[in-house]
């Protein structure tokens, strides 16, 4: 099968990309960022996919299958051009597959859509809207496109659409969220607060995107391997200590004195949990997790030691 | 006995990882440290009576369904502790907390990792979806809210309870706690400071603060109560199904006076 994927100069996208080639597909690839020593069966197009040259490659291949993965949620990007890039990405990926007859698409999306907040469910279903974008509005983009994606199922029928909303990712490759968040020697944390946090090993996440195009899935669905864990437990796993604050001192200190950068809406994310329940995935696509939850935290921290900054793959440019 | 608490919680039959946490975030670490206060509690304290246990399940899912008595939750407490202590092997009921909770620091955590969440519909059913023993009040606050004279009436029950019941397939098995009205006597309730420190209403008692006295408590479980139905039931069904219930109730409460 011939693939498009926008956005494959992120970790968790060369993984995909990896795993279709040595599956024999032919992949093709859009990212502005560039994918220095990518293998050289993968045919890279260094363009944004919001422009005209992106949608050449969609004219001159004809791919079957679009896996759509170019969208960001690094706070370091202004919340206009996030909301630019996320929702304007995901309009011009729906907008070319409809014009040019691709088939599938998988729409990479994040569990934290469904916002977490002190009356909300443990376990989020798909069926539910989202919540709390009142006090955490930067998540508004990524909600946008999710829900843009969703609409596609009814508004583009003949493209058979996935929309995986996928929870944080961890391991070696330090790709994501959350590993950015646990990249420092302390993790700071809402002192008597302890949420439970989703999380499954990227090469898990990485095989799930493929099952959710080799099994043709069709709908929403919430993607997660192991059990989720309390995020004192992970942080600890991980080999970092925790630094339990009061939260009104900590939203005054994140983003200084060696803390990760987070907004204040951020906060509930340490506060309360998000967590889903991925029955649906795992019965619609037969996909099951390879590693527990204790060994994915612990390859982050073989990885990434604290105070270290070694890493195996480098970070995209 | 030093080491029974643990051994006890060694033996619940919950699917615990390798540290100790289950799916819902329970923690076999936080178990150990609660049940060795709630022991003292149940045995020394009030040293709490208790009939009928043979009518809980030993495992699979069922709902336990009794009366609040007294101005905070002494009743939960007590009932968690009697499944965990008496029953073989011991059970871990998990109550539905009041949403205030989830915002108190330490608390919030306390009551997760124990296994109490947030009282919400969709927390109830996942539970007894997981072959769990879920601890409901359908009195709700206005059960702890009961002022002394009144603790040994039941205010009105909710019928969200039952349709549950229904929809899971869960039998109830009714209980009468006794006792809880006596240790926590209270005298008036101060609604407008509780909703200053964001709780529903603070108890007040003869000596101001709702510090229990160690009296003699009671639970009186009885048999599982099943009915037919799919939990659609229009109202007016519920609402004898549920006087079947709260009846069972009363009758227990009554068997327990002394």
């Amino acid at each position: 099968m011939k693939v498009l994927i926008p956005g494959i100069a992120g970790l968790l996208a060369r993984k995909v990309a990896q795993r279709l080639l040595a599956e024999g597909h032919q992949v093709i690839g859009i990212d502005p960022r560039g994918w220095p020593g990518a293998p050289e069966q993968i045919e890279l197009h260094p363009v944004d996919i919001r422009k005209r040259a992106a949608e050449e490659v969609f004219r001159r291949h004809r791919p079957e299958a679009v896996i759509h993965m170019a969208t960001i949620s690094a706070l370091v990007v202004d919340a206009e051009e996030r909301y630019r890039i996320n929702l304007g990405s995901t309009r011009a990926v729906f907008e070319h597959c409809a014009s040019y007859g691709v088939r599938q698409l998988v729409f990479v999306g994040r569990h934290t859509y469904y916002g977490a907040g002190p009356d909300a469910p443990l376990y989020h279903t798909e069926v539910e809207p989202p919540q709390e974008l009142g006090t955490y509005p930067e998540l508004a983009d990524l909600v946008a496109a999710d829900l843009y994606a969703a609409n596609a199922l009814w508004r583009l029928p003949e493209l058979q659409t996935a929309v995986l909303r996928i929870c944080y990712t961890l391991g070696p490759a330090g790709h994501g969220t959350l590993a950015s968040f646990l990249k420092a020697r302390f993790v700071p944390m809402v002192m008597g607060f302890d949420p439970l946090f989703h999380v499954m090993h990227e090469d898990d996440a990485a095989d799930a995107i493929v099952k959710a195009l080799s099994a043709r899935a069709r709908g929403v669905f919430n993607v997660a391997g192991p059990q989720p864990l309390p995020l004192s437990v992970i942080a600890h796993e991980a080999g970092r200590r925790v630094l339990p604050l009061p939260e009104t001192l900590l939203a005054r200190l994140v983003g200084r004195a060696g803390l990760p950068r987070l907004s204040h809406g951020a906060l509930a994310h340490i506060k309360y949990s998000i967590v889903v329940d991925a029955s649906l995935f795992r019965r619609e696509t037969g996909f099951a997790h390879r590693f527990d939850e204790l060994t994915t935290a612990r390859s982050f921290a073989d990885a990434f030691p604290p105070g270290g900054r070694s890493s195996p793959i480098p970070a995209p440019g | 006995m030093p080491d029974e608490i643990p051994a006890r919680v060694d033996r619940l039959e919950l699917p615990f990882d390798a540290r100790g946490v289950d799916e819902f975030g329970v923690s076999k670490w936080h178990l150990t440290a609660a049940f060795r206060a709630l022991a003292f509690l149940y045995r020394s304290y009030f040293q709490v009576r208790c009939a009928g246990l043979e009518h809980i399940p030993p495992r699979g899912r069922a709902m336990l369904v009794g009366n609040h008595c007294g101005g905070i939750a002494l009743d939960a407490a007590m009932v968690i502790a009697s499944c965990f202590l008496e029953l073989e092997p011991p059970r871990l009921a998990q109550g539905m907390a009041e949403k205030f909770i989830n915002r108190i620091p330490f608390l919030s955590v306390w009551a997760a990792r124990c296994g109490q969440l947030t009282g919400l519909p969709e927390h109830a059913q996942r539970l007894l979806e997981s072959d769990r023993l879920l601890l409901v009040f359908p009195e709700g606050a206005r059960g702890t809210a009961k002022l002394w004279k009144d603790r040994l009436s039941l205010v009105d029950f909710g019928t969200g309870f039952l349709r549950l019941a229904l929809r899971t397939r869960s039998p109830i098995v009714p209980f009468g706690f006794l006792g809880g009205g006596d240790a926590v006597p209270t005298v008036t309730n101060l609604y407008k400071l509780g909703k200053l420190i964001g709780v529903p209403y603070l108890p007040v008692t003869p000596w101001v603060l709702p510090l229990p006295r160690p009296v003699p408590l009671s639970i009186q479980y009885g048999e599982p109560l099943r009915f037919e139905g799919t939990g659609t039931e229009d109202d007016e069904t519920m609402q004898r199904y549920v006087d079947q219930v709260k009846g069972r109730i009363a009758d227990l409460m009554q068997r327990g006076r002394p």
